[in-house]
């Protein structure tokens, strides 16, 4: 059983379904990656996966099961949700405050505070293997750091509320190659500890880094299959297509 | 819409080079056993010649396989094409080399008169050459089931192998003099059967490249 299980999941933007009846169990500590073309619904997807799409006024249908809860039902606290599904965005967006008040955030609103406090944030900037880069200036304000430090800087961020599973959306478009390959060895080192669901227009980076690829096309679900058989074999002709860049 | 145009058009270039470069090998391979038949030393020479234009094709294919995995990033059924390219050359490669290794004896054995009328040696030839023919039309149009009884061909082979070695070596026994033929005849039997294994193992990853299954024949 995966830990987390979607069930004829759809979300429609007004009376425009953006993702069709999606059926996935993804499993825990592995890396699931989500691929296909722009506005085919990735975004969605996953934002369907912490219930952030209800923001933007979205109408979600159907189940999403986490460890068996379905987390649409009326009892489910968002803010707890959100705190075990974290998610890091595609531009980095620390907030304009120190590095260390950006981790100590989110332990900051439950409760945490001192020693305790500063634990969480070393443990999370190593985590988030940015440690070594900023230690000895916690206190600078974090849109000082580089693109790829801030996208770390977020990543900790999202780690020091102890989320289980965490989202990203296309996390290293707007960062160099250096920076991605720095990205890309911190998720692996992640799903050790978390399971990871990704976003990616990037296919190489989703044959690189993940366990599982789902592959979308218009809003649906076309082939989720381990990573090396979607990329050696994919059974799928549309697939195919897509990933030998014969459409896009 | 197709994107990548040029892309595919470099693939379909690969594969036109590889049909080439096997179409040759086979015909190195034809050669070496018409020139063995009729003592033939240019066609011989020809051969050793021809091999050299073979291993030419064989750095061009693999480089231009090379750019294509760098700056391409292939996918699915792609990477399997240009994986499958990049081995079988090696296979159509040692098929020239054995080609040549027969057109030597050729020049080595002069005139002297073989010790027996040859039959199970181009027997032998016909199959294999069948084999690599079978591999270059699979190649070029995906049909695959031409390549089903492979493991049955190969056995033809091995069965043509072990008669033609019997025989030799009874006549060595009992004619000593001649060792000199029988032996190169021993190892013009020897090679060919070598081809057919180099047959089988072109025919596994030609089934690779369509199906993405790993299957081997032998
Ligand atoms: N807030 C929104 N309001 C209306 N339509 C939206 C909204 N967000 C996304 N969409 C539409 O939903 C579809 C899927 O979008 P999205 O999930 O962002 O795709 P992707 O991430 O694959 O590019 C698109 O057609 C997009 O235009
Ligand atoms: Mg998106």
């Amino acid at each position: 059983m995966g830990l987390i299980e979607t069930e004829d999941l759809s979300v429609l933007y007004g009376d425009v379904p953006a993702i069709k009846r999606v059926n996935i169990e993804i499993e825990a500590n592995k890396i699931t990656a989500v691929i296909g073309p722009s506005g085919c619904g990735k975004t969605t997807f996953l934002r369907a996966l912490n219930r952030m799409n209800e923001l933007n006024g979205a109408r979600t249908d159907g189940k999403v099961l986490i460890d068996g809860e379905n987390i649409y039902n009326g009892n489910t606290d968002v803010n707890m949700l959100r705190r075990r599904v974290g998610m890091v965005f595609q531009q980095p967006n620390p907030f304009p405050m120190s590095i260390f008040d950006n981790v100590a955030y989110g332990p900051r609103i439950h409760g945490i505070r001192n020693n305790k406090l500063k634990r969480i944030v070393e443990e999370s900037l190593r985590k988030a293997a940015l440690w070594e880069e900023v230690h000895d200036r916690l206190d600078s304000s974090a849109l000082m750091l580089s693109g790829g430090q801030q996208q770390r800087l977020c990543i900790a961020r999202a780690l020091a509320v102890n989320p289980e599973i965490i989202l990203f959306d296309e996390p290293c478009s707007a960062l160099d190659p250096i920076s991605t390959a720095r990205i890309e060895a911190l998720l692996r080192e992640l799903k050790k500890d978390y399971t990871i669901v990704i976003v990616t227009h990037n296919m190489q980076q989703a044959a690189r880094v993940s366990d599982y690829t789902a592959f979308f096309l218009m809003g649906e679900l076309i082939e989720f299959d381990e990573t090396t058989r979607i990329f050696e074999r994919p059974k799928d002709k549309r697939t195919e297509d897509y990933i030998t860049g014969r459409f896009g | 819409m197709t994107l990548r145009k040029e892309y595919i058009e470099e693939l379909e270039g690969l594969k036109g080079e590889v049909l080439k470069m096997g179409e040759l090998a086979k015909e190195s391979a034809k050669n070496a056993i018409t020139a063995l038949a009729n003592r033939d030393a240019e066609l011989a020479s020809k051969i050793l010649k021809g091999n050299a234009i073979i291993d030419e094709l064989e750095f061009d294919i693999e480089n231009r396989c090379m750019r294509l995995l760098a700056l391409q990033q292939p996918m699915a059924s792609d990477l399997r094409t240009i994986g499958t390219c990049m081995k079988i050359i090696t296979d159509f490669d040692r098929i020239s080399d054995l080609a040549g290794d027969i057109a030597e004896i050729v020049l080595r054995m002069g005139d002297e008169p073989h010790v027996k009328p040859l039959i199970d040696i181009p027997r032998m030839s016909e199959i294999s050459q069948g084999m690599i023919a079978d591999c270059l039309k699979a190649f070029a149009t995906g049909d695959i089931k031409i390549l089903e009884d492979f493991s049955a061909r190969d056995d033809m082979i091995d069965a043509l192998f072990d008669q033609v070695r019997r025989e030799l070596i009874t006549i060595t026994i009992e004619r000593p003099r001649c060792i000199a033929n029988a032996g190169h005849l021993l190892f013009v039997a020897l090679h060919l059967e070598r081809i057919g294994d180099h047959a089988c193992n072109i025919a596994s990853r030609i089934i690779y490249m369509i199906t993405g299954e790993k299957r081997k024949l032998e």
